[in-house]
């Protein structure tokens, strides 16, 4: 551990540490462009140059120079302040004056550090460069006359995201960033070079000039577009949110979002059920709530009831419907819509167990039937990070682009009964091996030969767990905790004849095989299965709620609300606590307080921040594994949930990214 | 004094013969180049230090000491390059061209050498995009070579297994810039890397390279011939050895000739060139080492000797022995001027005090040109000079910084003096 002199104060910096994060550790702030720590070291902005002794008598790039041994750092001397003021003035010199027409203002970089580090006027008298305009996509806004060429988009792109899209053209002065062929810029995770942009160059295309960061109203919250559940800030103004951008939590989405998870932000206002419906004569007719829950009344179920979860409920709404279920007499709870019905009586089998950020260090990793960058983009990051690492990755079912080298095994999944040689090999010799079993995987009976292929290869070993099952519904974790799984799945629903059908949000079922029964749908948006209900009671969408999430690696994390839902609509527990008192029966709660503690008493793990436990992972039937794996359960990114699939940037995401249309940009 | 022809070392510069390997073997190139290999590579770097030969390339930096960086075995099994540059872009040079193009046999048996000293698998001559006739040259030679037996496996039979490849630039001079030339060699974007590491320890491909000019490769096997004694006896302590020099300008007889380190510049110009043109009186201002470095006025560089410490003594620099002349008849601001949008133009943009100060300086010259300025801009132009002077990732900042630097330093009475003239124009 080397010991460095910052400003006079002595610290001992870890091995390997940069002049910079040296700086910091002793408190100095340096000012940076380029520098990001998630990104390689570019040295390119000169924004961070200090003063080193021993070294040459200039100012050095503190973000690219190695903390050594008796270093004497200064921060504060002359020389770098006028280091910092030459590099600022150059910054600005082609820099346009138009932060009062860019929506970076009031979270520029630029304009914080020339605030701060900058010389105050300019004395540059020639004309400022422009550059012409470069297309990116539907969701990054472009202005590059204002970009500072730090290149973090264009080592993002390379880095994080695998994909070539990003890069420069020409050089000097007229260096461009563009995407090649300033073709739209396709994946997933495209949009975190918004953030990363240090400048407005690179904006929100659908939030463009919606607002001013002052004015919104800041809420933390968590992502329902996966299982994920990436850490997420809701920003909003009055009763809209207008955008939703990612926070930091390096054990889950460290500091990226998903697209979807972004930009689904403009379904929350559109196609919404703000008043109650009910059929009559076929039709749904608008009605109050009083009409509505006599409605659900009349058809007086006794005991012939049952829920259906959605993907994107919290667990309250969950244990709420439960309790509610549970006084009628019925425990008749599931969630997987579409008909999965792999055990769940040990959950550690159905668990993302090496945890998101313990997978980046795996060394052989076989993924079972999963699309991994489109069901989980962030977790694909994470394995793109432990293949850049050297992890061998094999892939059982159709290819898809994986960012990263992968063998396929071909779509058969037979082959887990046999292992062919080199992923044999792999996983004899690997320390850290690891299985990630997805929908497609589960869907097929996968769940058994690969809890047997976990045994054969050892998987779990001492501090390493490298079995991992892949969800794709943000209420799957929490709703399995609670319950919502029947042996033979939603099978087992349908075979029970309901009279009543408690649909919770859930919108992927194939209503027809409840035709003798009456659906009421408790949700928020006009979607598939508001279309199929008979009795429709307006809910909150995750942004309207306070609710706990439970991602695929079962870590326990709360949302809170940001603003109200819209209209009559109701938060989803008020709305199932009174129908309780419409059916007669008490489900033992009376506030959002009172329900959270009966959760947490029946549910211990639902009351605990952070990862739960579910104990040691089940033995291996001998059952072989078969069939084959023709396709995956999302056939379009960008339209998994109502939320995204009344969002009209997601839907012009799919038609342009996904299908191949053209949209005529009209002429300025 | 001044060098004998028995002591030239480029003996085919002017192309008087030509260039192919029998000729070149006539001249005594590949003669028994395996007793040069057997003197081991310790021996071959010693006294490559012993005869002080410094960089060919400008910075001047001693080769045998370069060599000897890299690492003697290779500890995780990376191989070691040699890169040799032949990206000749500085404007007032053409040395390496008129080894390439009449003497390539001299540079391809020094990558030999050079590349068994340093233990390397292989060399990279990285030749300037536009050199399209002495690219062909260069690539018929290393074929001829390939065909003698004196590259390849068992090298000149020495045992050594050494491989030539001649890489062609795209016409970028920062891809002379040794970081940025292994950049553009593993295909990317001719940028340079940020040091450390140094190419030494992480280069080529990520494996320990040596960067060097073709003359100091080229000079290699002569010298071990020769002996280390017979090359310092030329020049001063600290400066041996000889050295093409490359005159241009408004001298009587613009050429190319190799000399003795140290020689003064009155006797470069006088014995070589013809003298200036007009006479001495009618001398300017001389560049003495290529484009980067800042000009030296009449007076003061007139008796100075050529070589690195001695130009450094009046204020500027050896480079690369580009000598360019200029007399009276000059517009000394325009001259710089256009150097200013030379380094504009070729600035890689990596890096913001170079990609926005080259365009800043040039447009402020631009008008320093035409008087159209203020007073004021001039002490604001060198503050800008010196604000982009070792800010940057490699030289090239400095190298556009250096040529205004020396024009305000010597020439500020005409700039004010445009400036007063515009003035008063723009007043009647």
């Amino acid at each position: 551990m080397p010991k460095v002199t910052v400003d006079g104060v002595e610290l001992e910096v870890p091995q390997g540490a940069t002049v910079l994060q040296a700086c910091e550790l002793a408190g100095k702030e340096i000012p940076r462009f380029c520098y990001h720590e998630r990104l390689s070291i570019a040295g390119n902005c000169r924004m961070c140059l200090v003063e080193v002794a021993p070294g040459p008598p200039k100012p050095q790039a503190s973000c690219a120079l190695p903390a050594s041994e008796g270093q004497v750092i200064k921060t504060d001397s002359p020389m770098v302040k006028k280091a910092r003021e030459g590099v600022m003035e150059f910054l600005l010199i082609n820099h346009p004056l138009d932060c009062p027409i860019c929506d970076q203002g009031g979270e520029c970089d630029l304009q914080d550090q020339s605030v701060a580090y900058g010389r105050g006027t300019s004395r540059f008298h020639e004309h400022k460069r422009a550059v012409t305009e470069k297309y990116m996509g539907p969701l990054i806004k472009t202005t590059m006359t204002r970009c500072i060429q730090c290149t973090r988009c264009v080592r993002f792109s390379e880095e994080i995201a695998g994909v070539d899209e990003i890069g420069a053209l020409y050089r000097g002065e007229n260096m461009q960033i563009t995407t090649y062929l300033e073709k739209a810029a396709k994946h997933e995770l495209s949009a975190n070079v918004i953030d990363l942009c240090p400048v407005g160059a690179l904006t929100s295309g659908p939030y463009a000039f919606e607002a001013r960061p002052w004015e919104l109203k800041k809420t933390l919250s968590i992502d329902v577009s996966d299982a994920i559940g990436a850490n997420i800030r809701l920003d909003s103004r009055g009763r809209e949110v207008l955008r939703i951008l990612p926070r930091v939590n390096d054990d889950v989405n460290e500091e990226w979002l998903s697209d979807k998870g972004r930009f689904q932000v403009d379904g929350l206002t559109k196609r919404r059920l703000d008043r109650p419906y009910v059929r009559r004569d076929g039709k749904l007719v608008p009605a109050s709530w009083d009409e509505a829950f006599a409605a659900v009344a009349s058809v007086n179920p006794g005991k012939s009831v049952a829920v259906i979860a959605g993907d994107m409920v919290d667990c309250e709404t969950m244990f709420a419907a439960r309790a509610l279920a549970g006084a009628l007499g019925s425990s008749l709870l599931e969630g997987r819509q579409t008909g999965l019905a792999y055990d769940c009586s040990n959950l550690a089998a159905v668990n993302f167990n090496s945890t998101l950020s313990g997978i980046e260090t795996a060394d052989a990793i076989l993924i079972v039937g999963s699309h991994v960058r489109w069901e989980a983009p962030l977790l694909n990051a994470r394995l793109r990070k432990a293949a850049k690492n050297g992890a061998k990755v094999f892939v059982v079912g159709p290819e898809w682009d994986a960012t990263y080298p992968v063998s396929n095994l071909g779509n058969d999944l037979a082959v887990l009964n046999k292992l062919p040689k080199d992923a044999d090999e792999a996983f004899k010799a690997a320390q850290r091996p690891a299985l990630i079993i997805g929908g497609a995987g589960l869907g097929k009976g996968g769940l058994e030969p690969s809890l047997a292929l976990a045994e054969k290869y050892n998987l779990v070993r001492d501090g390493w767990n490298g079995f991992n099952a892949l969800h794709m519904a943000a209420s799957r974790m929490g709703g399995l905790m609670l319950g919502y799984a029947q042996p033979g799945g939603i099978a087992d629903l349908v075979a029970a004849k309901p009279k009543l059908v408690l649909s919770l949000g859930a919108d992927e079922v194939d209503y027809t095989r409840f035709a003798g029964s009456t659906v009421v749908y408790i949700g928020h948006h006009g979607d598939k299965g508001a279309h199929a209900a008979d009795v429709i009671l307006p809910g909150a969408a995750f942004s309207e709620k306070p609710g706990t999430y439970v991602n695929t690696e079962g870590r326990v994390q709360l949302a809170d609300k940001a603003v109200f839902a819209p209209g009559d609509a109701r938060e989803d527990w008020t709305i199932l606590r009174a129908l309780a008192d419409a059916l007669g029966v008490s489900v033992g709660f009376d506030s959002f307080d009172q329900l959270r503690a009966a959760m947490a008493k029946a549910v211990p793990a639902l009351g605990r921040e952070g990862l739960a436990d579910y104990g040691a992972l089940p033995k291996g039937g001998k059952a072989k594994a078969e069939g084959v794996i023709e396709g995956y359960p999302v056939k379009d990114f960008y339209l998994t949930n109502p939320i995204a699939r009344a969002s009209e940037t997601m839907q012009r995401c799919s038609a342009e990214l996904l299908h191949g249309e053209t949209f005529a940009e009209a002429a300025e | 004094m001044s060098l004998a022809d028995k002591d030239r070392i480029f003996t085919n510069l002017y192309g008087y013969q030509p260039w192919n390997l029998k000729a070149a073997q006539a001249r005594g190139d590949w003669d028994n180049t395996k007793a040069l290999l057997a003197l081991g590579q310790d021996k071959i770097i010693e006294e490559i230090k012993a005869s002080g030969l410094r960089g060919r390339g400008g910075a001047g930096f001693p080769t045998g000491m370069k060599w000897s960086f890299m690492p003697k075995e290779s500890k995780d099994g990376r191989p070691s390059f040699l890169v040799i540059n032949a990206d000749e872009s500085e404007p007032g040079s053409c040395k390496d061209r008129e080894i390439i193009r009449h003497d390539p046999h001299k540079l391809i048996e020094g990558a030999l050498v050079a590349g068994f000293a340093m233990r390397a698998r292989a060399a990279y001559i990285y030749i300037r995009g536009e050199y399209i006739r002495e690219a062909e040259t260069l690539m018929a030679a290393v074929q001829e070579a390939y065909d003698a037996g004196l590259l390849g496996k068992n090298a000149a039979k020495s045992g050594y297994d050494f491989d030539v490849f001649v890489h062609r630039g795209a016409g970028a001079y920062i891809c002379g810039e040794e970081t940025a030339m292994i950049e553009s060699i593993e295909g990317k974007k001719g940028q340079p890397r940020l040091k450390p590491p140094f190419p030494a320890g992480a280069g080529l491909y990520g494996c320990p390279t040596t960067v060097n000019n073709v003359e100091s490769i080229a000079v290699a096997p002569t010298i071990l011939r020769r002996g280390a004694a017979w090359f310092s006896n030329f020049g001063r302590d600290n400066n041996k050895g000889t050295k093409l020099f490359q005159i241009s300008g408004h001298v009587n007889k613009p050429c190319v000739v190799e000399e003795a380190m140290s020689i003064p510049f009155s006797e470069l110009i006088e014995k070589h060139c013809g003298g200036i043109r007009g006479g001495r009186d009618n001398l300017l201002a001389v560049i003495p080492g290529g484009s980067s470095v800042p000009l030296v006025p009449a007076a003061e560089i007139w008796d100075a000797p050529m070589d690195f410490d001695g130009l450094r003594a009046v204020g500027s620099g050896l480079g690369t022995a580009a000598v360019i002349v200029m007399d009276k008849s000059t517009d000394i601001v325009r001259a710089i001027s256009r150097l200013s949008y030379f380094y504009k133009h070729e600035s890689c943009g990596q890096c913001t005090p170079c990609r926005e100060g080259t365009g800043w300086m040039w447009r402020v010259m631009e008008r320093l040109r035409t008087g159209d300025a203020d007073l004021a801009e001039i002490d604001m132009l060198w503050d800008v000079t010196k604000q982009v002077e070792g800010h940057t990732i490699c030289a090239l900042g400095d190298a556009a910084a250096w040529p205004i630097q020396g024009l305000i330093r010597h020439f500020r009475p005409e700039l004010e003096k445009r400036i007063a003239e515009n003035v008063r124009e723009a007043a009647e």
